[in-house]
């Protein structure tokens, strides 16, 4: 049940794939809770359902059946109005193609979520600057997102996540096009700037390198959650 | 949120100046074509402009546009003048002679006959010579067009240039010596045949004998007199029609509309601009949106409302249409003022401006509405597909 350090409370959820005749269910009925201070993994084989159980839990993908509940906030019984200003203040987005918008500069992609809550452009402007030198990417300001490397790419993403100080980061394989290196130094950028004790960080990967990453680490198959490590071992 | 959708639009150079060069087209054509096609219809009724101190035109009621002329006799000029509020009354010889040049050669010209004593209805600006030298024998003025192109001589030499009629130069209007004592200005017309002025006694000798030659009676009215009450007073005295000189025009400006092909034919090249430019900036528009999706779901996962994207979509579609407008009507009036003084005719009035800009922003709602729907429908969730 719901509790104070409960982050994300999922009950019994499932949704369902409708094109044509065809109907793939994604999830079929889905328990997990993640809890604010701890970095959780969501892994599995591909089509297991993964990226459907974040982007329910992100607020972006309306389930069928269940509960899902965001810290307090139960997102089946929310309006879309209502969900998406929700996503803006509560969630941060970290996307396996960076997702950066390649006509703004670094700084300016970074300040988009504060621009999105109504921030003043000069603030925005400067809270995003403190987070890029953060992750040492000062020199890298004016920079457009083009000119970086795919990892430099990621950390601007990963900074634009948190700018806007949200309580719940959502990555979907935030590594996977980098290479080992690289995916090793955003995810210790990842940890090392995002977690906090009123912050919980659910990572979808399949990229068994990083899961030394995780405090814990659900396994998904067919739909279910089939196992819940609350301790890893490096691969 | 605005200055990332206005980056967003220029930051994609090509499709940016893909859109400018639709819009651009699309007024640049909208505007040319109406304003050549409203040079157009007021050159039907210049000839009406050019005489300023008629307030009524008196004519046969079977005329339909000025050009149309149905001769009336010469006693109507007096059933005229008779009617209470007449200022006075001048008779005015209006047409269309062979007058054969130095060379040998025929022109066809447009003769204009003027009240003998008073010379009203004479031409608006005397480039040589004077109005009163019509008194003299034989007199005619020239219009300048005229003088240098259809009347003037053949080059001295093979290659050279024409020599243009002077005042001095002798021509024959119906076998009748017709000496040029001036040169005027006047608008130019519908009809492109010189413009010859004359009295009107020495108009009726050139003019093929007639029963009637009398085109127009040109009146005044009294001071204080309403204009409305007049026309019909002289409809109802001596059944002519009568019109103020807005209504001539008018009804000239009818005519050519109705009856002739004129507003088809630039109502298509009008509404080619307005398709072509839909179909460009409709594309173009469309796939910049769906280049951008990703970055648009993005925005709308990130906590961005359907209003804002909206708000958006419609800033840079008006972006580009305010740019695409101003350059297309910036052209257009370029390309009138290259062509001020050839015989195009071209009359830029707010009213083009206005409809132009009315294209132009049914050209950009209509793009924008098929991206606004491919956006307002997008399923946030496509931000997880790599």
């Amino acid at each position: 049940m719901f509790s104070n350090g409960t982050a994300v409370h999922i009950l019994n959820v499932t949704k369902t794939f409708v094109t044509g005749q065809a109907r793939v269910q994604a999830l079929r009925g889905v328990d997990l809770n993640a809890r604010t201070g701890e970095l959780l993994m969501l892994v599995g084989p591909s089509g297991c359902g993964k990226t459907t159980l974040i982007s329910v839990i992100a607020g972006i993908l309306n389930h069928d059946e269940g509960d899902c509940i965001v810290f307090g906030e139960n997102l089946k019984d929310m309006a879309q109005g209502k969900k998406t200003l929700f996503r803006g203040a509560n969630v941060g987005f970290v996307f396996q193609a960076y997702n950066l918008i390649p006509s703004l500069t670094v700084t300016e992609n970074v300040a988009v979520p504060l621009l999105i809550t109504g921030t003043p452009r000069k603030e925005a402007l400067a809270r995003a600057i403190e987070f890029l030198e953060r992750i040492n990417l000062g020199d890298k300001l004016n920079a457009l997102p083009g000119t970086l490397s795919g990892g430099q790419q990621q950390r601007v993403a990963i900074a634009r996540a948190l700018v806007h100080s949200p309580r719940l980061i959502v990555c979907d394989e935030p590594t996977s096009a980098l290479d080992a290196d690289t995916g090793r130094l955003v995810m210790e950028v990842l940890r090392n700037t995002a977690l906090s004790s009123d912050r919980a960080i659910i990572v979808v990967t399949h990229d068994n390198r990083i899961f030394n990453f995780a405090d814990r680490i659900a396994r998904m198959d067919d739909g279910r959650i089939v196992l819940v490590e609350p301790q890893v071992a490096t691969a | 949120m605005y200055r990332i959708a206005l980056k967003m639009l220029m930051g994609d150079r090509g499709k940016y100046l893909g859109l400018i060069m639709g819009l651009t087209f699309a007024a640049l054509l909208i505007t040319q074509q109406s304003s050549i096609f409203t040079g157009l219809m007021t050159r039907t009724y210049s000839f009406i402009d050019d005489l300023s101190q008629p307030d009524i035109w008196v004519m046969d009621p079977k005329v339909q546009f000025v050009d149309d002329v149905k001769p009336l006799q010469d006693t109507q000029l007096f059933r005229v003048r008779g009617v209470q509020g007449v200022e006075w009354a001048v008779p005015l010889y209006k047409g269309l002679l062979k007058a054969r040049l130095e060379d040998g050669n025929f022109q066809i010209v447009n003769l204009l006959g003027l009240d003998d004593a008073t010379l009203i209805g004479g031409p608006p600006v005397m480039l040589e010579g004077s109005l009163h030298d019509l008194r003299r024998q034989d007199a005619i003025i020239v219009n300048d067009v005229g003088a240098n192109t259809r009347l003037a001589k053949k080059p001295k030499e093979p290659g050279g240039k024409v020599v243009p009629v002077k005042v001095g130069d002798v021509l024959e209007i119906n076998d009748k010596r017709a000496v040029v004592v001036g040169i005027c200005q006047v608008k130019r017309t519908f009809q492109s045949q010189p413009v010859i002025y004359t009295t009107y006694s020495r108009a009726t000798t050139f003019a093929p004998k007639e029963r009637k030659l009398l085109s127009f009676v040109l009146v005044k009215a009294a001071e204080g007199t309403d204009l409305k009450v007049l026309t019909e007073r002289i409809k109802r005295s001596t059944g002519l029609a009568a019109y103020t000189a807005q209504e001539f025009k008018d009804l000239t400006f009818n005519y050519y509309m109705k009856s002739t092909g004129i507003p088809i034919n630039f109502g298509i090249a009008v509404m080619l601009g307005f398709l072509v430019g839909t179909a460009i900036a409709g594309q173009t528009f469309y796939n910049f949106t769906l280049e951008n999706l990703r970055y648009f779901g993005t925005l709308k996962a990130m906590g961005t409302v359907n209003g804002v994207l909206l708000r958006m979509i419609l800033l840079q579609a008006l972006v580009v249409g305010v740019i695409g407008f101003g350059l297309g009507v910036g052209g257009a009036a370029l390309f009138g003022y290259l062509m001020k003084g050839t015989e195009l005719s071209f009359r830029l009035i707010p009213e083009i401006l206005l409809l132009s800009g009315a294209a132009i922003l049914i050209i950009i709602i209509l793009s924008a509405v098929i991206s606004i729907r491919k956006v307002m429908k997008l399923e946030p969730a496509i931000v997880f597909k790599a």
